[in-house]
C-alpha cells in the first residue's frame, strides 16, 4: 500500500471514528451488559456479583404477577391506541386529504400535543382529572352529574382508561400526519377514474386506498405498538403505577426492581424478556406486511 | 352536508387538541385561592407575578438554563458527528462500509428496553453520573441513527460535479465536505435540528436516573420535583409548564415544514 492510499484510508476513518465510538460506548457496551446482568443477582452497589443462572427469568416467567398485570395493562392501552386512536387518525387523514381549506391549520393542530413531553402532558391532564378540584368533576356537578364525579386517575376503575384517553390525545396527530402523507402520494387519477366509471365512495375506498395504504397502516401499528407498549412518561406523571397495579407498565416495573428492590440483574432479566416479547411482535408485523403487500 | 360534518369533526378535534394548553395557560395566571372556584377561560385579573416566581423560587429559571445548554449541546453533537459519518458512507470508499453502515443503522434503532439499567451502570463506572457530561453524551448517541441515515440519504442526491470541482482547486476531503457538501445539506441539518432539540428537551428518564443535583436538572425533571414538593401549589406548576413549552412552541411553529419531512424520513427508515 502506497503512503498516499494509507492516508486516504487513515482521513476515511477519521471521519467515521467519532461515530463509532459513541456507538460502541453506548450502544454495544450497555446491549451486552443487559444480557451479562441479567444472569446475576446485583444490588448495583457492592463489588459482590451472585451468579444465579436463569433464576432471574423463571422467576420473571412463573412468578412474578406484577409484571403480567404490567404487560397485560401496557397490551390494553396499546389495544385501545391501535383501534380508536389509529381509527380516529384514519378517519381525520381522509377527510383532510380532500377538504382542501384548512388542511394546514389542521395539520398543524393536530401535530401539537405529539411535541409536548409526556411529563407536561400528563401534568395538564391530572389537574383536568383531579378528583377534588378537577375540571371535568366540576364539570360534571355543574351538568347535575354529581353522581359521575370520582377521582378518575385515583380509582380502579376508571384509572387505565384515564391513562389510556391521555395517551391517544397525545398519539392521534402524529399517526394522522404519516397517514395523510401516504394518502397524498396514491394518484388523484385513479379516484377519479373509478369515479367516472360509477364506483361509490365505499368501494373506492376498499378497493383502491385500503389496498395502496396496506404498507401504510402495517408501519403505523408497528410504530404505535413499539411506542405505547414502552409507555412511561405518562404514567409516572399521571398515576406512576396506581391505585395498587392497576396503571402499571413494563417500563415502570422495570425500573421498580432497579430503583426500589435495587435488584440490577432481575430488572436486566426484565429488559431482555421485553426486549424479546417487542422484536417477535416487529417480525410478525414485518411478515403480515410483506405477505400483504402481495395484494397492492 | 357530508362536508358540514367533516368541518365540524375536524373542528372539534381541534379545540379538544387546544383546550388543555389553553386551560393551563389561563389557570396560571389565577391565584391560589380562585384557581379551584373560577371556572373561566379568560381570567380579569391576571397573576403575571406567578411566572416570576416560578421562574425565581420554583428553580425554573434554573431549570430552564440547563434545558437549553443541553439541547444545544447534542444537537451540535448530532450533526457534526453524524454528518462526518454520513459523508464518510455516501462519498468515500473504503473496506467494510456497507456492513458498518447495516450495523450501524439497524443496531441503533432496536429498542432494548432495559439498556437504560446498564447505560446506568457504565456512566456511574465511567464517574459520569450526575454530570452534565453523563446526560448529554448518551442523547448525542441516540441521535446519530437517524442523522446518519437522513444525512446519507441527502448527501447521495448532491451531485458530484462540485465536489470534484473543489476537488481540483485543491480542497482536502475535510475542506470539501465543510465548504461544499454541509452548506448545501442545510434542508437535512434543519430536520436534525428539530427533531433532536424536541427529543432533548422532552427526554424524561435519563435524566430522572442520572441526574440528581437540581443545578443540573433539566426542565421535565425540574416540572416532576416541583410537583413532588408543592403539590397543591397548581398556579405555579402552571407557569412551569407554561415557561417549558414555550421554546418547544416557538421551535414547532418556526420550522415546522421539516417536522412532516422528518416524520416521513424516519418513518421510511424503518
Amino acid at each position: 500500500m502506497t503512503w498516499n492510499r494509507f492516508r486516504n484510508l487513515a482521513t476515511t476513518y477519521l471521519f467515521i471514528l467519532p461515530a463509532l465510538l459513541f456507538f460502541v460506548v453506548f450502544s454495544i457496551v450497555p446491549f451486552l451488559k443487559v444480557f451479562q446482568l441479567s444472569v446475576f443477582e446485583w444490588d448495583g452497589i457492592s463489588t459482590h456479583m451472585r451468579f444465579v443462572g436463569m433464576q432471574n427469568f423463571t422467576q420473571a416467567l412463573f412468578h412474578d404477577s406484577s409484571w403480567w398485570v404490567s404487560m397485560k395493562n401496557a397490551g390494553f392501552i396499546t389495544l385501545l391506541a391501535l383501534t380508536a386512536q389509529n381509527g380516529l387518525a384514519l378517519l381525520l387523514a381522509l377527510i383532510v386529504d380532500r377538504e382542501i381549506k384548512g388542511k394546514n391549520f389542521y395539520r398543524v393542530v393536530f401535530y401539537l400535543p405529539p411535541v409536548l413531553s409526556g411529563i407536561v402532558v400528563g401534568l395538564v391532564w391530572n389537574w383536568i382529572f383531579d378528583g377534588s378540584h378537577g375540571l371535568l368533576n366540576q364539570l360534571m356537578s355543574h351538568l347535575g352529574l354529581v353522581c359521575w364525579t370520582r377521582a378518575w386517575l385515583a380509582d380502579p376503575t376508571t384509572a387505565i382508561w384515564a391513562v389510556a384517553l391521555i395517551h391517544m390525545w397525545k398519539g392521534f396527530g402524529w399517526g394522522f400526519v404519516i397517514l395523510l402523507v401516504g394518502l397524498q402520494t396514491i394518484p388523484r387519477e385513479l379516484g377519479e377514474a373509478a369515479r367516472v366509471d360509477g364506483a361509490g365512495e365505499w368501494a373506492i375506498f376498499s378497493r383502491i386506498t385500503v389496498p395502496l395504504m396496506l404498507p401504510v397502516f402495517f408501519l403505523v401499528s408497528i410504530l404505535t405498538i413499539l411506542g405505547t407498549m414502552q409507555i412511561f412518561d405518562i404514567i409516572i406523571s399521571t398515576t406512576n403505577g396506581g391505585p395498587g397495579i392497576h396503571t402499571e407498565v413494563p417500563i415502570t416495573r422495570i425500573l421498580a426492581a432497579m430503583v426500589r428492590s435495587l435488584r440490577f440483574g432481575y430488572a436486566c432479566a426484565l429488559g431482555v424478556l421485553f426486549g424479546l416479547i417487542l422484536l417477535a411482535v416487529s417480525i410478525l408485523q414485518m411478515q403480515l406486511s410483506k405477505w400483504s403487500s402481495r395484494f397492492s | 352536508m357530508k362536508l358540514l360534518l367533516a368541518h365540524a369533526l375536524c373542528l372539534s378535534v381541534a379545540a379538544t387538541c387546544l383546550f388543555p394548553l389553553v386551560w393551563m395557560l389561563s389557570s396560571s395566571l389565577k391565584t391560589q385561592s380562585t384557581i379551584f372556584s373560577d371556572m373561566r377561560l379568560w381570567v380579569p385579573n391576571p397573576q403575571w407575578g406567578n411566572y416570576y416566581w416560578a421562574w425565581t423560587k420554583g428553580h425554573f429559571g434554573q431549570y430552564f438554563f440547563n434545558s437549553l445548554v443541553y439541547a444545544i449541546v447534542v444537537v451540535l453533537g448530532v450533526i457534526l458527528t453524524s454528518s462526518l459519518a454520513a459523508y464518510a458512507f455516501s462519498r468515500l470508499r473504503f473496506p467494510g462500509k456497507n456492513i458498518l453502515f447495516i450495523v450501524l443503522i439497524s443496531t441503533m434503532m432496536i429498542p432494548i428496553p432495559g439498556s437504560f439499567i446498564a447505560l446506568y451502570v457504565l456512566l456511574v463506572k465511567l464517574h459520569l453520573a450526575n454530570t452534565r457530561l453523563g446526560y448529554i453524551l448518551p442523547q448525542i448517541n441516540g441521535g446519530l441513527a437517524l442523522g446518519i441515515f437522513l444525512m446519507k440519504t441527502f448527501f447521495d442526491k448532491l451531485p458530484q460535479d462540485l465536489e470534484d470541482a473543489a476537488r481540483i482547486d485543491g480542497c482536502n476531503i475535510f475542506q470539501v465536505y465543510w465548504h461544499v457538501a454541509m452548506p448545501l445539506a442545510k434542508p437535512a441539518i434543519a430536520v436534525l435540528v428539530v427533531f433532536n432539540a424536541l427529543a432533548v428537551w422532552n427526554e424524561y428518564l435519563l435524566a430522572m436516573l442520572v441526574l440528581s443535583d437540581r443545578s443540573l436538572m433539566p426542565l421535565q425533571r425540574g416540572l416532576m420535583v416541583f410537583q413532588g414538593s408543592h403539590l397543591t401549589q397548581y398556579p405555579l406548576l402552571m407557569a412551569g409548564i407554561a415557561i417549558s413549552i414555550v421554546p418547544i412552541m416557538t421551535l414547532y411553529f418556526l420550522m415546522q415544514r421539516y417536522i412532516v419531512a422528518g416524520i416521513t424520513a424516519g418513518a421510511l427508515k424503518m
